[in-house]
């Protein structure tokens, strides 16, 4: 664990190229992303599709904080409540349903922040979108490097795992999960269902607009594509790849959706169609995730080879 | 002809539209608990399918209904071969569709490319009608009529049928309706089918006063899927009722607050979902 957290750290240090290093800050921030998904779509088992509207939030509210000649911590203070706020909107509206009618109504909230962001030009600017100039310096330290901001990104992501574990463990994490797995009965011994959800719903809005925040300063930029139906669905994608309510799932299908995405991009432009069919093979071959869904294709293609090597054996 | 007259036209036409295409969205979500999200694509599946179908030298009206019958038959391979596996699990059949959603966004991206394509209004239907000494855009009151004939069929189809009775049972209690012998997975089929083919043609007959153009999927879903919170899932009524209240608060909202018309659309779904979550026509909330 420690050695891992080692190389992990060292990232900038061993790979030779800037461009990798970007990669690296990139699957940090989006691994953090991730898991704001996994605390709904996993633990609360609250499938979100209108994530990036909150992430989109963050990003925009943190540019124009920033364009109003605000310093840097105010802008991550400002643009982190706004999130929460709007997520507390959304858990409002969204939790008049539950199931699919979560879904639909979350589908919706998303598109709403996407018209806004695509067509309320006067407030963000459009399909253009809005470009800050600067990343901060917290402590004297300059993030303009993208060695600088693989290093800060790094903590944010470690300070966000830790309270992962830490809400993962508590006794609400434990009725985040009572409440997925058995709302009545957890009614009936006295839980309010509703008010876990919803709280559920802020803490993943909350990380969700740490995300948000990181993407904006990693791109010095922001636009609707960031608040697409497409960038909710990545963010599932991402949970779902890795295998739902766990720690490590988010984080590794955050590393494998963004490194797909890097390198089917180079390859071939067709990122939307690799996306969409990925999401399919996952869900009808290995609904449970990718890593114990490999696992278990594995151990299938072996139990099925040894019983033909031992028909085999038999009828020779 | 006033602004708000013509904006009134404009409204009415659009919630036919949206009739058409949230119509089947509606059934197949009451039927099989799935909110399609490859229902967008279906409706610009068609206009597109039916801007090669011209080309190649039909007619509007059998491009049209060819194009419908395309999508549905897609519609067809995508129930049978990969909805009917995630029996049961919903959610993973809603991932699927929303998967599925990219995959034809990006194969029509590659076939029709980015520019806008526009579908040449069927020549008797150009011009303008004179009514009440007044001049109305002639094919858009054929789309309403359309609509209009689409959903008495509908109801008829619904109401006054053997099949339409089976469908019915099949979104009140499907557990009870496999026990009475009716084949819901079949049901699901036709369903489908059908909800496909009426996206389809519904993109289609938009086509000349939408045009198509990529995104355009992405733009209608969400309209499909605030008539269905609006009007409640599974009811025809509830569709038509939510397709013209969306129509005509999309078209004036435009005309009033041009970059909030998006927004404003959704204000009586909000609205709707504190009051009365499960629609104003539903019966179970979504």
């Amino acid at each position: 664990m420690a050695l891992a957290l080692a190389i992990v750290a060292a990232v900038p240090l061993w790979v030779g190229s800037t461009y990798y290093v970007n990669i690296a800050s990139q699957i940090l921030f989006y691994a953090i992303f991730a898991l704001a998904v996994n605390v709904l779509a996993g633990y609360a088992g609250l499938v979100s599709l209108g994530h990036a509207g909150l992430f989109g939030i963050a990003a925009y509210a943190a540019a124009k904080i920033l364009n109003t000649g605000h310093g840097h911590l105010a802008v991550a203070t400002g643009a982190l409540a706004v999130t929460v706020l709007a997520a507390a909107v959304f858990a409002a509206l969204a939790l008049r349903g539950t199931g699919l009618g979560f879904v639909m109504i979350t589908v919706a909230l998303g598109q709403i922040v996407w018209g806004v962001a695509y067509r309320w030009i006067s407030l963000t600017n459009g399909d253009n979108g809005i470009t800050i100039s600067g990343r901060p310096s917290p402590f004297g330290l300059s993030l303009a490097s993208p060695r600088g901001f693989y290093w800060a990104t790094f903590v944010v992501f470690l300070v966000a795992v830790a309270s992962m574990a830490v809400f993962v463990a508590s006794p609400f994490g434990a009725s985040v999960r009572g409440a997925r797995d058995q709302p009545r009965r957890m009614n009936a011994l006295g839980y309010h269902v509703w008010m876990i959800r919803f709280l559920a719903f802020l803490v993943s809005g909350f990380w969700t607009g740490v995300a948000g925040v990181l993407y904006l300063y990693y791109n010095q930029f922001v636009s609707p594509q960031a608040v697409a139906l497409a960038a909710s669905a990545e963010g599932l994608l991402m949970v779902i790849a890795g295998g739902t309510a766990t720690l490590l799932g988010p984080i590794t299908g955050a590393a494998l959706v963004v490194v797909m995405k890097n390198v089917a991009s180079a390859y071939i432009e067709r990122w939307n169609f690799v996306l969409g069919a990925i999401f399919v093979a996952i869900v009808v071959f290995m609904p449970e995730g990718l890593v114990p869904g490999t696992v278990r294709l594995a151990r299938w293609a072996v139990a099925a080879w040894r019983s033909g090597r031992a028909r085999r054996a038999r009828l020779a | 002809m006033s602004l708000w007259l013509l904006l009134a036209v404009n409204s009415v036409t659009l919630g036919g539209l949206l009739f058409l295409l949230s119509a089947g969205f509606s059934l197949i979500f009451g039927l099989m608990r799935i909110p399609n999200l490859t229902h967008g694509s279906f409706f610009m599946l068609g206009a597109y399918l039916a801007t090669s179908l011209i080309a190649r030298g039909l007619d509007f009206w059998t491009a049209a209904l060819v194009a419908g019958l395309l999508v549905a038959a897609l519609g067809g391979v995508v129930e049978r071969l990969i909805l009917r596996r995630l029996a049961g699990a919903e959610l993973a059949q809603v991932l699927v569709t929303l998967g599925l959603s990219f995959m034809i966004a990006d194969v029509c991206l590659m076939v029709w490319t980015g520019d806008p394509i526009r579908i040449d209004t069927p020549g008797a239907l150009r011009g303008a009608t004179s009514m009440l000494g007044l001049g109305f855009p002639t094919y858009r009151l054929a789309v309403s009529v359309i609509a209009v004939i689409f959903a008495a069929a509908l109801w008829a189809l619904l109401d006054r049928t053997r099949l339409g009775a089976m469908i019915r049972a099949g979104v009140d209690d499907p557990a009870m309706a496999r026990v009475v012998g009716i084949r819901v997975s079949r049901l699901f089929t036709v369903v489908f089918c059908l909800g496909a083919w009426l996206a389809g043609f519904a993109g289609v007959i938009g086509g000349p006063i939408l045009s198509v153009y990529p995104g355009l999927d992405q733009e209608m879903l969400p309209l499909a899927l605030v008539v269905v919170i609006l009007g409640g899932s599974g009811s025809l009524l509830g569709s038509l009722v939510g397709s013209f209240v969306v129509g005509f608060l999309y078209n004036f909202g435009q005309a009033m607050f041009p970059e909030l018309a998006y927004v404003v659309l959704f204000l009586p779904m909000l609205l709707v979902l504190v009051v009365r979550p499960q629609g104003l026509f539903g019966r179970q909330a979504v």
